[in-house]
């Protein structure tokens, strides 16, 4: 069996649009090449419109016009099986839900607010899991139980559920059919603070018991300390740091990283903090080069003209021509 | 001493529900609190959703009047403004930041637009001369200038960027108070604390009094001069930022800070852990 | 707006069409300025003539040459249905617009009334008006009577969308720019209304048009004054179906049907290009 259960090579996914003459195209995914290992959590870290949630839609196949992929794979390994997004996708198909599953920001959109609990976990499951009614009820109970929640909930309306209980809810919906691979966008951002580390908890908790691997999207970079086994921080479309939290946190090794982690508050401690000069890049313009240059305080004339690959460095990979002068700030 | 902002046992009360099953939600419960008029500082108040944040913020910006008690700001009761000369006059001294800065500006409408409207009305400038220097002074304040905003539209600019444009634009008037509703939590990490600095420069350059309201703890701590935690409508927590939430004493405010993760990857995953222990 | 118009002409098929037809029948309708008869005047041709060399689209059995005749009639038609069109949509926008962005008590007023409006008949309602007026109902009138029935269901509908804007953001943020309440409504809601007024504006244009056409058909109008639904009303009188005079009905229906074709075809290309979405597209955002 493979060690890497996804494997993204070259992939180039680009809006382009047509108003009335007014031609655009917008690099959000601009040759990112990743792969994801069995049982890990992947953190992606990146701010918003810089490309990280079309990156996650492209790698689930979930595009829509105007979003295209130009270039690039991206491939699944299931059980040994490959499954390749772009070239098969009526493969893909069956492998949803089964073998890859979501969870998503609000858990409202995934439970519709006027059916009983029980409906969703059937319209989603039922089909995938080739039991018959009983067996799949009990299956579901169980699971639940697993999850800390009481299986009556399944007779309950989203909405005589608090917020953390809806977030849990639609955690053991994900992981009901215990897939080989979960995207999880942002699934804490819109929870109330109390909550969020009992929700992470439990997401790792159930990543390790089923083996599978998440790829978890966020711009928080105190979530990914939490829960990320590796890191991948998105800038502009591009990957340009990836490596293990700990040496991620403790040595970055792109201005861009070493800026998101300085400038971190944190309580007990009110030294003033920096920030970054300038604005985030225009996808559909970003400067030449390195797109970081014009924000960046180490970048020379290089920087300017020609963009640096993501090369292996230390513990993990670095697009950066200065990385090795990179001081955490 | 005399007070810039003075809540006294300010109380608000929703009526939810329909005709047959409606009830009282008590959003606010007898705040009280007193910004001083000489000593300009940032006040801060923390809560989630729900606490009563909002509703306090929108009667002290007279957009809400309270069911009881009084809100008075420089002397005069809030909710007693009326004409719309008094409203004016009031709203140049107390400006608010609102949360989106997306949101905060039509899309449709030129950013310099509300520049130039804020420069004309509260400042009675007539001439194009006039109002384009007390735009540009305003934008100085902030690290922008003129030349990079006129002209432009919100999408043209950062979240960070038309964030600081709002604020420039609060400063116009020459305001006292600069009332901010989660001025950050929708602006990118990396542009987070040039908005969080600015309010500390605001505070010690311009003498401007900040009510800056926030769920985020971290930030809070980095600018607050004092606090107040709320929690369903209630006070539970006042006082001095660095023991408040140094060392949180009341039971929710201690779980709020028992909540925030930290920026360090070994001790936010001993939490985790502790977590997956303890409550699964 | 020569650029505007040029973009939409290369980039929009469905633009084209509808500017093209639209246009055609402008310049026929405009032509009646020069036709060599009056209008007004009957039995100057041979009557009941078919389509010929010599009369294109035939006589009528009051002796006039349908050409000539659909020229005018055309164009009172239009001129009709375009007065009312702008007089209800300036109607529907100010109330629509005031209602929702004052609130309270003053939506309370405006909308009681709007209700009230859209609950009354409409024909009988006009049929009064022209038993109350007589000899002095001219087509301004009947146009304005018209107009004051036909803006209710659109204002409620810009009503809707003035109460979401009036909780975004950006229109708190416009209170406290010291913006008057006229400038908020004009300067920051009316782009987001404009696509509301064209796409009813083509809807009422249709239900005006067609209800002068009601109203002419049974005579209750100005009928000596060439209008479609004039020339059907007399077709109508002479029996032109039955005595197989079937030029004099089935060319006005087919100018007809190509102007609301047109039309139609322009207000939705237009709409999508004053689409806030699609604006801010072309923007850049």
């Amino acid at each position: 069996m493979n060690a890497d259960v996804l494997k993204v090579e070259g992939l180039k996914a680009y809006y382009q649009m047509n108003y009335f003459g007014v031609r655009r195209e917008v690099r959000a995914v601009d040759d990112v090449s990743l792969t994801i290992r069995r049982n890990e959590i992947y953190g992606i870290a990146g701010e918003s419109s810089s490309g990280k949630s079309s990156l996650i839609k492209t790698i689930a196949g979930a595009i829509t016009p105007p979003l295209r992929v130009v270039d690039g794979s991206v491939k699944f390994d299931f059980d040994g099986r490959t499954l390749d997004v772009y070239a098969e996708p009526q493969a893909m198909k069956g492998a949803r839900w089964q073998n890859l599953s979501y969870i998503m920001q609000g858990s409202m959109n995934v439970l519709n607010p006027v059916r009983k609990v029980k409906h969703a976990f059937h319209d989603f499951a039922f089909k995938h899991m080739g039991l018959s009614e009983r067996d799949f009820w009990a299956k579901v109970e169980q699971h639940l139980q697993r999850i800390g929640l009481d299986p009556r909930v399944l007779e309950s309306y989203p909405h005589q559920l608090s917020g953390g209980m809806r977030q849990r809810l639609t955690i053991a919906l994900a992981t009901v059919c215990e897939p080989d691979f979960i995207i999880a966008d942002e699934p804490t951002t819109a929870l109330d603070v109390l909550v969020q580390q009992d929700v992470l908890a439990l997401i790792k908790d159930v990543q390790r018991r089923m083996g599978a691997s998440i790829i978890f999207v966020t711009h928080d970079m105190t979530v990914h300390a939490a829960i990320a086994d590796r890191i991948g921080i998105v800038y502009a479309g591009r990957l340009v740091e990836e490596g293990p939290t700990l040496d991620v946190f403790r040595r970055p090794q792109h201005p861009y990283t070493a800026h998101l982690i300085g400038s971190l508050p944190r309580i007990g401690d009110s030294r003033k903090r920096s920030a970054l000069p300038g604005k985030p890049p225009n996808l559909a313009d970003p400067p030449s080069g390195c797109r970081f240059h014009p924000r960046c305080p180490l970048a020379i004339d290089k920087c300017k003209t020609d963009n640096p690959a993501l090369l292996p460095r230390q513990t993990g990979r670095v697009a950066c021509w200065r990385a090795g002068e990179v001081e955490a700030a | 001493m005399s007070a810039l902002l003075e809540l006294d046992r300010v109380n608000k009360d929703y009526r939810i529900g329909g005709f047959l099953d409606s009830s009282i939600l008590h959003a606010v419960k007898n705040v009280s609190f007193t910004l001083s008029a000489e000593k300009p500082e940032i006040f801060t108040i923390v809560g989630e959703s729900g606490s009563g944040k909002t509703t306090t913020a929108r009667m002290i910006l007279g957009n809400e009047t309270p069911t009881s008690g009084t809100l008075r700001f420089m002397g005069q009761d809030i909710a007693g403004i009326r004409s719309r000369a008094d409203r004016l006059k009031f709203m140049a001294k107390a400006q608010p930041i609102f949360q989106n800065p997306f949101e905060a500006f039509n899309p449709l409408t030129t950013l310099d637009y509300y520049l130039y409207s804020t420069a004309r009305r509260f400042l009675g400038i007539k001439d194009r001369g006039g109002v384009e220097a007390a735009t540009d002074k305003a934008l100085n304040h902030v690290g922008l200038s003129l030349a990079e905003v006129r002209g432009r539209y919100s999408h043209e600019l950062s979240g960070g960027q038309l964030q600081r444009i709002a604020v420039a634009r609060a400063l116009i008037p020459g305001p006292r108070l600069i009332v901010a509703d989660e001025p950050v939590s929708m602006v990118d990490a990396s542009l987070r604390m040039s908005i969080v600095n600015l309010f500390r420069e605001l505070r010690d350059t311009l003498g401007v009094s900040i009510i800056y309201i926030t769920h985020d703890l971290s930030t809070a701590y980095y600018i607050s001069d004092r606090v107040i935690i709320m929690h369903r409508g209630d006070v539970v927590e006042a006082g001095d930022a660095q023991s408040v939430l140094g060392n949180p004493q009341h039971e929710y405010s201690r779980a709020l800070s028992g909540a925030v993760l930290p920026p360090d990857p070994e001790e936010a995953r001993q939490i985790i852990e502790r977590r997956m222990a303890g409550a699964v | 707006m020569f650029k505007i118009l040029r973009d939409l002409l290369r980039y929009n098929i469905e633009f084209t069409i509808g500017f093209v037809l639209t246009l055609a029948i402008f310049l026929f309708a405009l032509a009646h300025f020069w036709a060599p008869l009056p209008a007004e005047a009957i039995y100057l041709l041979p009557p009941d003539m078919p389509p010929s060399a010599q009369y294109w689209l035939g006589t009528t059995s009051r002796g006039q040459d349908v050409l000539w005749q659909m020229s005018a009639a055309i164009w009172n038609t239009m001129l009709f249905g375009l007065t009312v069109t702008i007089l209800s949509r300036l109607l529907a926008v100010a109330v629509g617009m005031l209602s929702g962005y004052l609130g309270g008590k003053w939506d309370q007023i405006l909308m009681t009334i709007n209700d009230t409006m859209i609950a009354l008949p409409n024909i009988p309602i006009l049929l009064l008006v022209y038993f109350v007026m007589r000899d002095s109902m001219s087509w301004p009138v009947l146009a304005a009577t018209a107009a004051l029935l036909g803006w209710n269901y659109d204002a409620r509908l810009i009503r809707s969308v003035t109460l979401s804007l009036r909780n975004r953001e950006f229109t708190r943020h416009a209170v406290f720019a010291g913006m008057s309440v006229p400038q908020i409504l004009m300067r920051q809601h009316l782009p987001y209304v404009m696509p509301v007024i064209f796409f009813t504006a083509m809807n009422n244009l249709i239900w005006a048009i067609g209800l002068e056409v009601t109203l002419s058909v049974l005579g209750f109008s100005d009928i000596n004054r060439p209008t479609i639904g004039g020339m059907i009303y007399w077709a109508n009188q002479h029996q032109a179906i039955i005595a197989g005079i079937w030029w004099w009905i089935a060319f006005p229906i087919i100018a007809i049907v190509l102007l609301f074709l047109g039309l139609f075809l322009l207000a939705i290309s237009v709409n999508e290009y004053i689409d806030p979405r699609s604006r801010l597209s072309r923007m850049g955002a």
